[in-house]
């Protein structure tokens, strides 16, 4: 086990300096500069502001200087949020988008695996059909469009929840960002949850269990479930990556600080370091998450040998 | 007319010499018997997040907002437009009009309590134009005409030898390279707000934090939350604090317009941002008439022709591809929020600017597609050779609709075939400057409140020049309007020339349209949409 988690950690670093050194490339090759705007500006002030960012030297120079200064921990100035750097701009958004994201995972695992074992149970019931139909509706219904429907419902025509805001993550402001968010993985996972739910309870060693004459509860939780959740566990890697980075679509219609709008205005602006800065981070918890969800295969299931 | 030109040298004397010392204009004026609401908090939308709000370093409207609000200049702008006294009480000009000298307020005092002086200007002015500090604004001083802006901007002076100097602790002075008439409405930009020097030198990079902000304005700095929020309070060190109603001001960073139309809505907010969505703008003005607020706007939206680029570079053919736009189509049917249609390319509403009387106006649009046709034909282009061309505009929803549009009617009535290309901001602005396009949207909001912020843009040497159109005629009447006592009359000669040469197609003049609260009240647009909001207060309700 130790060995495995040194290897898949091992790899960590190569990978992310491929992914920093593309990323550099592919970014400063787009067409538009951080500083390009309506009103051009004139050479010799655009001059100067280049030479502050380091931009006037040749790009295989502003590359070690940004590799030197990430060794140190300096993911550099913002080039659009002129007042900050980028290391504190993560520090401001990420948390948000981090809870945002934790209470989301877990409200969808939860919900997800719960309606998933339930439907499963009751296979071809109409219990079955309505979750099902619902997941179904969760997973094709885009949260931009959810969104702005619980947000007309609960906000505008009955008042009984914020329209928006963060307000440091309180309760009633996370009610709806969390239902918008999670909807879609919850169906998802339900539906993955539930097929391979199936799959188990139909396998052998269940009828065995079946046969022996255990009680349907000790079956389920302490046979059935393990296995089930497998290919949920797979899932679940790029999907807490995905949530806690921030839904660009969610921060946005909410209106809440997080590291979503941050990438998506980067790339918009030009913002390089920014963009640089949260690859990185993307990056960094992809590969965790990925190293983790391995891990814990190897837990769930002790048959899967790595070699 | 003659009244209007006898408003306009009353207030281009009073610039000159200004003695408008109205406290009034410059806070709230609750009228008599309002009733005001205990609780004087506002929640404002703005746009996005600003880029700073260091003033030296801001670029763009959502910065703008919140510097108005914790900062103030020599002067400020009335609400419903004009110049009115800052933190300098009164000002002059020596007779050559090139030195100015401006009477700071003995009571101006920061947020810390210090008391401000003209040595706080004269180092903000200098560093305004310092290289070292690259502000992206360090072009507006030259725009100012400052002595030696340009030198020090270009490393060949230093920032100390800019022309402006501290006569005494309340007097400060500035000199200009020659006699602009509008130099006094320049001085409410944001560009030249002083900032606290001790803060600055004490803190670097970071001392726009709140727990290090030092400000002049009617409030300062609580909370600020990256993508959140802004949250300013009352500044009780301001020379004018007594006037100030609202005591706590929240900025919203909201970009999307839907979003923002669903927070004022559920009653989160209480002022919109400067743009109402489009397809919400008719409904709404149905519902909440009260509360859907159109200013004109010191804006124009315009096609730019590659004047460099065949077959551009004759005036026929830009001048038939202009005159088949049917601009009502345009600003009644697609956009509807009171966009006035125009051939001329300053607004009218900007101070000292008189519309000249233009050909094209007068025409009815049958007239003017008869003429399109025949112009067309005379350059070359018809059914047998169609002019094809590119139009190339930035992505976004009513630029879109506006291109399908005029392409149509270029298509229907000239048989042009019309590319479109929409291409994405950074990308486009790349693309408008490096001249790859035939024909590219454009549009411009004036910095300062006087015509000279549009038809600059038209110089041979502006850099905004993207259209490459080059006329010595134009150039030599805005260069004699800068000095000109009365310029109006040479503005309305370039507008004729542009009329004549046609470089660019004017295609409308814009609004500002914004949701208001009923129970905001205090609330004036003005041309370049300078907000205040100490001059706002909240009526109970």
């Amino acid at each position: 086990m130790l060995k495995l988690i040194i290897r898949r950690f091992g790899v960590a670093i190569p990978t992310l300096l491929v992914l920093i050194t593309v990323s550099f490339i592919l970014m400063h090759a787009a067409p538009g500069s951080p500083f390009s705007s309506e009103r051009t500006l004139p050479a010799e002030v655009l001059a100067n502001i280049e030479a502050k960012y380091h931009l006037n030297e040749p790009l295989w120079k502003q590359y070690f200087i940004y590799l030197g200064n990430l060794i140190q921990g300096d993911l550099g100035p913002s080039f659009k949020y002129k007042d900050f750097t980028v290391n504190e701009l993560l520090a401001q958004g990420f948390p948000v988008s981090a809870k945002l994201g934790l209470v989301s995972f877990i409200v969808a695992v939860v919900f997800g695996v719960a309606f998933g074992v339930v439907a499963a149970l009751r296979q071809n019931t109409w219990i079955d059909y309505t979750s099902m139909t619902i997941a179904m509706t969760g997973v094709v219904i885009p949260s931009f469009v959810l969104a702005p429907l619980l947000i007309l419902i609960f906000a505008i025509s009955y008042k009984v929840l914020p329209a928006g805001g963060w307000n440091d993550g309180g309760f009633k402001y996370l009610i709806l960002p969390v239902i918008a968010m999670s909807t879609h993985y919850i169906s998802a996972i339900a539906r993955i949850m539930r097929g391979s739910m199936i799959e188990v309870l139909h396998s052998n060693f269940i009828r065995t269990a079946k046969a022996k004459g255990l009680p349907a509860r000790q079956i389920i939780f302490k046979h059935a479930l393990r296995p089930a959740l497998l290919p949920v566990v797979s899932y679940l890697g790029p999907a807490f990556v995905g949530i806690i980075t921030g839904s660009v679509v969610i921060e946005t219609i909410f209106g809440l600080g997080g590291i979503g709008q941050l990438f998506v205005n980067g790339a918009l602006n030009r913002d390089y370091s920014m963009v640089m800065g949260l690859t990185i981070v993307v990056g960094v918890l992809t590969i965790m998450f990925n190293a983790i969800v391995d891990i814990l295969y190897a837990v769930i299931d002790p048959k899967i040998r790595y070699s | 007319m003659k009244t209007k030109r006898l408003a306009l040298s009353a207030i281009s004397a009073s610039l000159f010499a200004g003695v408008l010392s109205v406290s009034s204009l410059q806070a709230a004026e609750v009228p008599a018997g309002v009733k005001l609401a205990k609780k004087q908090e506002i929640v404002r939308v703005n746009g996005s997040e600003p880029s700073s709000l260091d003033p030296q370093k801001i670029e763009g409207v959502p910065g703008a907002y919140v510097t108005r609000d914790l900062f103030e200049g020599l002067v400020s702008d009335s609400p419903g437009g004009g110049t009115v006294p800052g933190v300098a009480e009164s000002w002059s000009a020596d007779k050559t009009k090139t030195v100015y000298t401006f009477k700071l307020r003995k009571d101006a005092k920061w947020s810390n309590g210090d008391p401000i002086t003209a040595h706080d200007f004269v180092y903000s002015f200098q560093r305004a134009v310092d290289p070292k500090l690259a502000s992206n604004y360090s072009w507006y001083m030259e725009l100012a005409e400052i002595k030696n802006a340009s030198e020090i901007i270009k490393g060949k002076k230093k920032p100390f030898e800019l022309a402006v100097r501290a006569v005494d602790d309340h007097t400060f002075e500035v000199t200009i390279n020659k006699a602009i008439p509008y130099f006094v409405r320049m001085m409410a930009h944001y560009t030249t707000f002083p900032v606290h020097k001790a803060t600055i030198e004490k803190y670097g990079d970071k001392w726009t934090l709140p727990s290090h902000i030092v400000s002049n304005g009617a409030y300062k700095l609580k909370d600020w939350a990256v993508n959140e929020r802004i949250v300013l309070e009352r500044n009780n060190h301001y020379w004018n604090d007594k006037e100030t109603v609202i005591n706590k001001v929240t900025y919203l960073p909201i970009v999307d317009r839907n979003t923002e139309l669903n927070r004022y809505r559920a009653g989160d907010v209480d002022m919109g941002y400067e743009r109402i969505a489009l397809e919400h703008f008719r409904r709404l003005k149905k519902e909440i008439p009260d509360e859907v607020k159109v200013t004109g706007r010191a804006s124009i939206y315009y096609y730019a022709f590659n004047n460099k680029r065949k077959p551009f570079d004759d005036v026929r053919v830009r001048k038939a591809l202009s005159l088949a736009i049917d601009r009502d189509v345009v600003a009644s049917k697609i956009l509807g929020q009171g966009q006035i249609p125009t051939f001329n390319f300053t607004p009218n509403n900007l101070d000292g600017f008189v519309p000249p009387e233009n050909p094209y106006s007068k025409m009815t649009q049958q007239q003017r597609d008869t003429e399109a046709v025949k112009l067309l034909k005379e350059a070359g282009f018809g059914k047998d050779k169609p002019l094809a061309f590119t139009l190339l505009y930035n992505t976004d929803d009513n630029h879109k609709k506006i291109a399908i549009a005029i392409s149509s009617m270029w298509k229907k009535k000239l048989g042009a075939k019309v590319n479109l290309e929409n291409q994405e901001w950074k990308t486009y602005l790349d693309n408008k400057r490096l001249g790859n396009y035939d024909v590219a949207r454009a549009g411009w909001n004036g910095d300062y409140n006087e015509a000279s912020t549009m038809l600059d843009l038209l110089t041979s040497n502006n850099s905004l020049n993207g259209s490459q159109y080059r006329n010595k005629e134009y150039d030599e009447l805005l260069a004699k309007a800068k000095t000109a006592e009365n310029p109006a009359e040479y503005y309305t000669k370039a507008e004729a020339i542009i009329a004549r040469d046609m470089p660019v197609a004017p295609i409308y003049q814009d609004v500002t349209t914004r949701l208001i609260k009923p129970y905001v009240g205090g609330y004036k647009g003005n041309p370049l949409d300078n907000t205040y909001t100490k001059n706002y207060y909240i009526i109970a309700h």
